[in-house]
């Protein structure tokens, strides 16, 4: 069993650049139907699959997204 | 879960909380943070002096996190020669574009890195002139369309590609100098440890480290981020191919 990780986003720096979406090897990431201030859809998690990688916030050009994973 | 002692990866505090103004999927944004990190990691955050360029990057020094200077179009390596010299227990790099290091700044670099000065050079190659407009650059590959070659370059009026990776390594001043990318977890990586060599080098006083990052350029080249990611690994990487040009001898 994988461990259990999470993503936070910030989605008010966001750009929606989707970049992250093809780096996450269990699509846990979609762009939203909603925008933020600055009119682009950003990044939100979509289901619990997360085992804390980090690919998305590696390849993020905007450094949104934090990495949590659980210990051992 | 989301608790300090299970964090993995954040941004690191060598990049300021100022927002990029760069273009959403830029690769500028990925390899600013990339030389950060090495930064961070290295512990050297306040030993380090930046130089920074003429391009979309020319607001770099508002972005990392340690001592910027901003130098004239091009002039770089030469402003990185003086700051070198004159502190050279101090870690220096430049980061520069392709229209500021391969066209205006050609003899710049190619004198600082023949020089063997001790700096890291950070090229980003995306084939264009972005900030201007998407002009064509001495990089812009043959057949490649930009706003000032809309049916592609034709090499017979408009030259050749200048690959000036290839003939900084072969100049004896050099010491390491490789190619890579930061459009895919994987690459990025790479680009962090080649980054970290250079700096690690950079201490032994071994000569010029020069780090070429292929990126895309999603608004110069009209395509999505994901499309340019794409179309870079089809197009720019058989001419431009990915890996290390000049290693130490062991």
């Amino acid at each position: 069993m994988a461990r259990k990780g999470d993503v936070v986003i910030d989605i008010e720096k966001c750009k929606g650049c989707e970049v992250c979406l093809s780096a996450c090897p269990h699509e846990v990431l979609a762009l939203s139907n909603e925008v933020n201030s600055k009119g682009y859809h950003y990044t939100v998690k979509v289901n619990s699959a997360c085992t804390g990688c980090a690919n998305c916030a590696v390849v993020c050009p905007d450094a949104v997204i934090t990495v949590y994973r659980e210990k051992k | 879960m989301i608790t300090p002692e299970n964090l993995v990866y954040e941004k690191t505090k060598v990049m300021t909380d100022r927002v990029l103004h760069y273009c959403p999927g830029c690769g500028h944004g990925t390899a600013h943070r990339m030389l950060a990190e090495v930064i961070d990691e290295l512990g050297i955050q306040g030993d380090t002096i930046g130089v920074a360029p003429v391009g979309c990057s020319v607001l770099a020094y508002y972005y990392f996190n340690v001592d910027m200077q901003e130098a004239a179009h091009g002039r770089a390596p030469a402003v990185a020669t003086g700051i070198k010299r004159v502190l050279p227990e101090k870690y220096v790099f430049t980061y520069q574009g392709d229209g500021d290091l391969a066209a205006i700044g050609t003899a710049e670099t190619i004198h600082a890195c023949n020089r063997g000065e001790n700096i890291l050079i950070v090229f980003i190659n995306n084939g264009i002139y972005g900030m201007t407009g998407g002009q064509m650059a001495p990089t812009t590959l043959p057949g490649m369309k930009s706003s000032t070659s809309p049916r592609g370059r034709d090499v017979a009026t408009m030259g050749n590609p200048l690959k000036i990776t290839e003939l900084i390594a072969e100049l004896p001043g050099t010491y390491f100098v490789t190619r890579q990318s930061v459009h895919t977890p994987g690459n990025a990586r790479k680009t962090r440890r080649a980054l970290k060599k250079a700096l690690e080098y950079q201490k032994l006083n071994k000569g010029t480290c020069f780090v070429e990052i292929v990126a895309n350029c999603p608004s110069g080249w009209k395509m999505t981020p994901v499309q340019s990611n794409k179309w870079m690994e089809e197009h720019m990487f058989s001419f431009y191919p990915l890996g290390d040009i000049k290693v130490p001898e062991k």
